[in-house]
């Protein structure tokens, strides 16, 4: 049923069908009429977000990293990247956490609350930056895709065949390792790394686009408006388009989570910034490797930020999902 | 008058490294009754070996294994920096210093069971000599013989720094007599072949396994069947096996060794990259032991009861100008600016071990030829603010493009991250705009900042052989594109000082030099780093030799 | 079943292709051009010179493609500029290491990942059921390097229990036959050398198994729930067969249905995983070999591995697309 969209080409394998499945059924939400009670889609789904303990916790975990994110630059003890504390530092000796530095200082001699405050805003950077690019390029190609599907020609039929085989081979790729092929190319920045993760992220997105849109070619509203003689791109851009958000923010916050992993994986790999004395969390974490028989805990703090901020996308996401969708709901 | 002086010094040394070769001889322990003669030591190092033919490594993992396979004319003593005897027992020069004689060890044999003897020396020198224009001459590949010689017999075309070769010839009047005659006289001949590429290789073994047929390019090289899978040296330990998927190199001990047989059984060196994972790996036993130990952890180390031995600072980090690169260094003001302006105090106390110190000039105090009164650069930020306004730059006005590897560490630079993070911090206070260059150490850092591709950039040297010629010429004898500067005056000062037979003399030449580089200034010397390396407890008998170059032969496991 | 086999096989062609060109452009588009990345930086001017005729770099473009492709139907990948050996050879050395690695780690996640999850389906809401969600979320959520840490950290140096370092202890005299150490210890009955080599697998294939592990025991739970929400489970309950019954011939066939397709997706991601996890272990498979290569700039290893394990999970989806039509006869009909 869910796997059965009208005129979906053969993906390259179950691979690409997996990932696919759980994607189409997002992008079917779009076309779930209102219920018995005459509800939008929205409001009944924030109805059910509200009880769900699971959103709760999430959103207060993301709303509190945004908070931190946009509010902690500007009420740092200490500038992040200053050596304050160079003189306490020797080899084996790094100053835990004390009266004015709350967390202790990093193998330079640096804040590392300050740090960690600071690192908030990069890491929720490379999130955003890299979700919005996967979201731009994907929805483009998945919109040309969709539109062209819908528009019924032999000619789209063969667009929309070509862009989503090229997407379901992306789709099929590990993201990390398509990650680094990309930074490979583009050398070893911060831009890259977000440039990287995004373009792993625009398979999801592509599929997502075109799949809510052709979920909806087919709705009743959308063939009354085409008998009405509405146009059919205003069609689209009124109605379609719309109805597609509610899961596209269900899946962009799944991927923030995501994109926020691969990241500090590419930091590990050695592919992010080299200028690591700007603070991010991913490549804070991957420095403390060094300094792990010295002094641990600066390995903890930056990877227990992750996990919490990755796990409150997680949680917010995964809610919204089984919020929108009533089959899942029990 | 300076003929018969000199002669006299090298009578004198020749006798003393016979002296002193007995003793070292009469001086090492016998085993312990409770020691393992079948014993295994598994080493960890930090990479992959390059090849078995020294002749074309010059990396310090490679030189470290085939100085276990090969030997040479004359070695240090174990644990020091004192020439001695190795498969000459004696050699003397004549009175024009370019005549060498060698008396050679008796009873030697190689490991394929040839015969040593004058002969196959002769044979080897005049294979380097030899060695045909193109890949086998370039930088990488035979570096330590173009060091020596300058040239070869042939010198590739578009080779324009090769000259005319130090060595001449080699004759063989006895099996056990070389002479070996040089073009003039210079003082890295004999003692810069102490280094394991001057191994002497069985000649049998050197012509059916094809030794000299290299090809490839100089990144991607490919050896010939000699140096992948016969090595063939003197040493105390033969080959046995390469495996390449785990980075294992198996030598077992030479039965037929001249000397003191080995008193282990098998040597083995893994490669294991991560310095952590060598950290580990020792601590729970499944090495003995790794060399050069990150200073974090030294303390732990010597609390779970490893043998940590630190080695003297016989090497330098230095910060270096290329000023064709950036004409702004041209002005001496400005070179000034930036030592002032950099707190290398306070990077030595923060990121390397103890003992580092501060380095006032560009070749270590241990060796003579260290001058106490050089131009001093302290610390002062207001100096160099001052000093670049001078020369016309305000504040955020001068840029410098500021390379520095990663993906390495180096026994002078354990850290490259956090010294250039520090340093960069340093002349960004001081009104200085850095473009941080990062580049992988292998396989483009040396190539491209030798060639003068950077502003400034970090580089070291440890010691090849305990002389200050080996610092100050490796930079300063001849125009470099590395540092871009044309000095006529240091260039010459080196040469004659190479060039002078008479040691007291060359040492107060030497420190002449090291004042009026200072002056000059053509970059800024940054520390001096003891080395440590570490054993596990029941390791006994390896001493720590301040040039990297430990002898594993007497090393002796208790149960 | 042939006529759907033929019909995979030859979909699969494209995909290489297009893969191939691809990389093909990927190779042109690195910084200083194809000639500076297959040889590094340090080549001369002849090496260079030489190596723009071979792969025709001044011809046109199509005649370039050919030849690349040429060198790659011949198994050519070039050589790695930090290992000066083959391409392929090195990765035939080391990647059995990794299967093994993966392999383990399968069984890690699914041996205990499907019990959970189904119990935790069958109970739901229960304190296990909580956990067992949380739990697997989390273990999405946490770096797998990071996680290779903290096990290293605690049972490699604290408590010692396992090794740490590399496939096998060092000096370990074992004979290689598959290059699978475990397998090669048992199929020439050096005990030893297998115990040690499956010693020396068990911290990193924790490691790599936490992401499958979560993904199997959500997929699983979600699955087992689907199914006993079906109308032929209740009509079964009806009809009164034992529980155990519906158990074994209904809600797991089909609940293992997805599970078996995600293995491809798992693929991947014990792929990546063993990238970040052996060098944590200094575990010599590929995905330690790959990590130096990316910090050493060794693209002839980076373009062979893409090429590499794009042909291996071509293979690995071609078997689960197999497995799948074997499970679920409908799907051959597609």
């Amino acid at each position: 049923m869910a796997t059965q969209s009208p005129q979906r080409p053969l993906p390259p394998g179950p691979v690409g069908q997996w990932r696919g499945e759980r994607i189409d059924r997002l992008a079917e939400l779009a076309a779930t009429p209102p219920d018995e009670r005459g509800e939008s889609l929205t409001r009944e789904t924030l109805r059910r977000l509200r009880r769900s303990p699971m959103a709760i916790v999430g959103a207060v975990v993301v709303l509190m990293f945004v908070v931190i994110a946009l509010v902690g630059p500007y009420v740092l003890p200490y500038p992040p990247t200053a050596t304050v504390g160079l003189d306490q530092i020797r080899p084996g000796q790094i100053p835990g956490p004390s009266a004015e530095h709350w967390l202790g200082l990093d193998h330079l001699g640096r804040d590392e609350f300050s740090r960690m405050l600071f690192g908030a805003r990069q890491t929720l950077l490379v999130g955003v930056v890299a979700t919005l690019f996967g979201f731009s390029v994907g929805a483009l190609i998945g919109g040309v895709a969709g539109a062209a599907n819908s528009l019924g020609s032999r000619a789209g039929q063969w667009l929309d065949s070509v862009l989503m085989r090229f997407i379901d081979l992306l789709l099929a790729m590990p993201p990390l390792l398509l990650a680094f092929s990309v930074a490979a190319v583009l050398g070893r920045s911060l831009t890259a790394v977000m440039i990287a993760v995004g373009v792993a992220a625009t398979p999801i997105f592509a599929r997502l686009l075109r799949g809510s849109m052709i979920a909806q070619a087919h709705r009743d509203y959308v063939l009354a408006a085409s008998a009405l003689g509405v146009r059919r791109n205003r069609v689209v851009l009124g109605h379609i388009f719309p109805n597609s958000l509610a899961p596209v923010i269900v899946q962009a916050t799944l991927t923030l989570a995501t994109a926020i992993i691969e990241a500090a994986g590419l930091s590990f790999l050695g592919l992010g910034n080299p200028n690591t004395s700007i603070p991010e969390w991913g490549t804070m974490l991957a420095q403390a490797q060094d300094q792990l028989a010295v002094r641990p805990a600066l390995a903890v703090y930056p990877a227990v930020a992750i996990i919490i901020t990755a796990l409150g996308f997680t949680l917010l996401g995964e809610s919204m999902r089984e919020a929108l969708d009533p089959k899942l709901r029990r | 008058m300076r003929a018969t002086r000199f002669k006299a010094a090298v009578v004198i040394a020749a006798v003393s490294a016979l002296v002193l070769s007995g003793c070292a001889d009469s001086d090492r322990d016998e085993p312990d009754a409770g020691a393992n003669t079948d014993a295994t030591l598994i080493f960890g190092t930090e990479g992959e070996i390059t090849t078995l033919d020294p002749t074309w490594t010059s990396d310090s993992i490679s030189s470290r294994v085939n100085g276990q396979i090969y030997e040479t004319l004359v070695r240090l003593a174990p644990g020091t920096v004192d020439i001695v005897g190795g498969l000459a027992e004696t050699w003397e020069a004549d009175e024009t210093g370019t005549v060498w004689t060698f008396n050679l060890r008796d009873g030697v044999t190689f490991h394929d069971g040839a015969e040593f003897n004058s002969e196959a020396v002769c044979f080897n020198f005049e294979r380097w000599h030899n060695l045909p224009p193109g890949l086998a001459q370039s930088p990488d590949m035979s570096y330590y013989w173009q060091q020596l010689s300058g040239g070869f017999a042939e010198n590739s075309p578009d080779r324009t720094d090769l000259g005319d070769p130090l060595y001449v010839s080699c004759e063989s009047p006895d099996p056990l007599t070389t002479v070996i005659t040089l073009r003039e006289p210079s003082a890295k001949f004999p003692n810069l072949m102490v280094r394991q590429q001057f191994g002497i290789h069985s000649p049998d073994a050197l012509q059916q396994f094809d030794a000299d047929n290299i090809g490839g390019t100089p990144a991607a090289p490919e050896f010939p069947v000699y140096a992948d899978e016969h090595p063939t040296g003197t040493g105390p330990f033969m080959f046995e096996s390469w495996d390449r998927a785990n980075g294992e190199v198996t030598l077992v001990r030479h039965d037929n060794y001249w000397g003191e047989t080995a008193t282990i059984a098998r040597l083995i060196f893994r490669a294991i990259p991560d310095e952590n994972a060598r950290r580990q790996a020792l601590l729970s036993g499944e090495i003995h032991g790794y060399d050069q130990p990150n200073a974090a952890d030294w303390d732990t180390l010597e609390s779970n009861g490893m043998r940590l031995e630190i080695r003297d600072a016989m090497n330098l980090l230095y910060i270096a100008f290329t000023q064709d690169q950036n004409p702004a260094l041209e002005d001496i003001r400005v070179r000034q600016a930036i030592a002032y302006a950099l707190n290398r105090q306070a990077m030595v106390d923060a990121v390397m071990p103890d003992g580092a110190e501060v380095a006032s000039q560009f070749s270590p105090p241990l060796l003579p030829g260290w001058n106490p009164d050089v131009p001093a650069y302290e610390y002062d930020p207001d100096r160099a603010r001052d000093l670049l306004s001078q020369a016309g730059f305000e504040e955020g006005e001068f840029e410098i493009d500021f390379w520095w590897p990663t993906d390495v560490t180096r026994p002078y630079m354990p850290d490259p991250q956090s010294i250039f993070e520090l340093f960069r911090a340093d002349l960004e206070a001081a009104g200085i705009v850095v473009n941080a260059i990062s580049v992988p150490w292998t396989p483009e850092y040396l190539a491209e900042v030798q060639n003068g591709a950077a502003g400034a950039h970090f580089l070291g040297w440890t010691a090849d052989f305990p002389d200050t010629i080996n610092f100050l010429g490796t930079w300063f004898s001849r125009p470099l594109p590395q540092w871009g500067f044309d000095n006529q005056s240091i260039f010459d000062g080196l040469a004659e000082a190479d060039a002078e037979p008479d040691s007291e003399t060359r040492y107060a030449m030497y420190e002449e030099l090291n004042a009026e580089i200072m002056e000059y200034l053509p970059g800024v010397p940054i520390s001096h780093t003891p080395v440590a390396i570490v054993f596990a407890p029941n390791v006994t008998g390896v001493e720590a030799s301040p040039l990297l170059d430990e002898v594993f032969a007497t090393a002796q496991i208790s149960e | 079943m042939a006529r759907f086999l033929v019909r995979r096989l030859l979909q699969v062609i494209p995909t290489l292709a297009a893969l191939s060109v691809l990389l093909f452009v990927w190779l042109r588009a690195l910084p200083g051009g194809p000639e500076v990345a297959l040889l590094g930086e340090r080549a001369t001017p002849e090496a260079r010179a030489a190596i723009r005729d071979r792969m025709g770099l001044d011809e046109p473009v199509l005649v370039q493609y050919a030849a690349y492709m040429r060198d790659l139907l011949r198994l050519d990948l070039g050589t790695s500029t930090q290992t000066r050996q083959p391409v392929l050879e090195e990765f035939l050395l080391r990647f059995p290491g990794t299967v093994e690695l993966a392999l383990a780690a399968m069984v890690i996640a699914v041996g205990v990942g499907i019990p959970l999850g189904y119990f935790a389906a069958r109970r739901r809401g229960s304190l296990l059921d909580n956990l067992t969600v949380g739990g697997s979320m989390v273990g999405i959520c946490t770096p797998i390097f990071f996680l290779a840490f903290v096990l290293k950290w605690v049972f490699g140096e604290n408590l010692g229990w396992l090794p740490t370092i590399g496939r096998q202890s060092p000096g370990a005299d074992a004979t290689h036959i598959t290059n699978m150490y475990v397998l090669d210890g048992i199929l020439t009955q050096e005990w030893d050398a297998a115990w040690d080599a499956f010693l020396h697998l068990m911290l990193p294939a924790i490691a790599v198994a936490s992401i499958p592990f979560a993904i199997i025991v959500r997929m699983t739970r979600a699955s087992v729930l689907e199914v006993l929400g079906e109308d032929y489970v209740r009509t079964a309950e009806a009809k009164g067969l034992t529980h155990r019954v519906i158990r074994g011939r209904h809600v797991l066939r089909n609940a293992l249905l997805p599970v078996v397709t995600a293995i491809g997706v798992l693929a991947g991601a014990l792929l990546s995983g063993a990238v970040l996890t052996e060098t944590v272990f200094a575990f010599n498979g590929i995905g330690l070999f790959v990590y130096n290569a990316i910090r050493n700039s060794d693209y002839p290893v980076l373009m062979g591995f893409i090429m590499f394990i794009a042909f291996t999970f071509v293979l690995v989806n071609l078997l689960v697309d197999i497995s799948y039509s074997v499970i679920d006869p409908r799907v051959r009909v597609r």
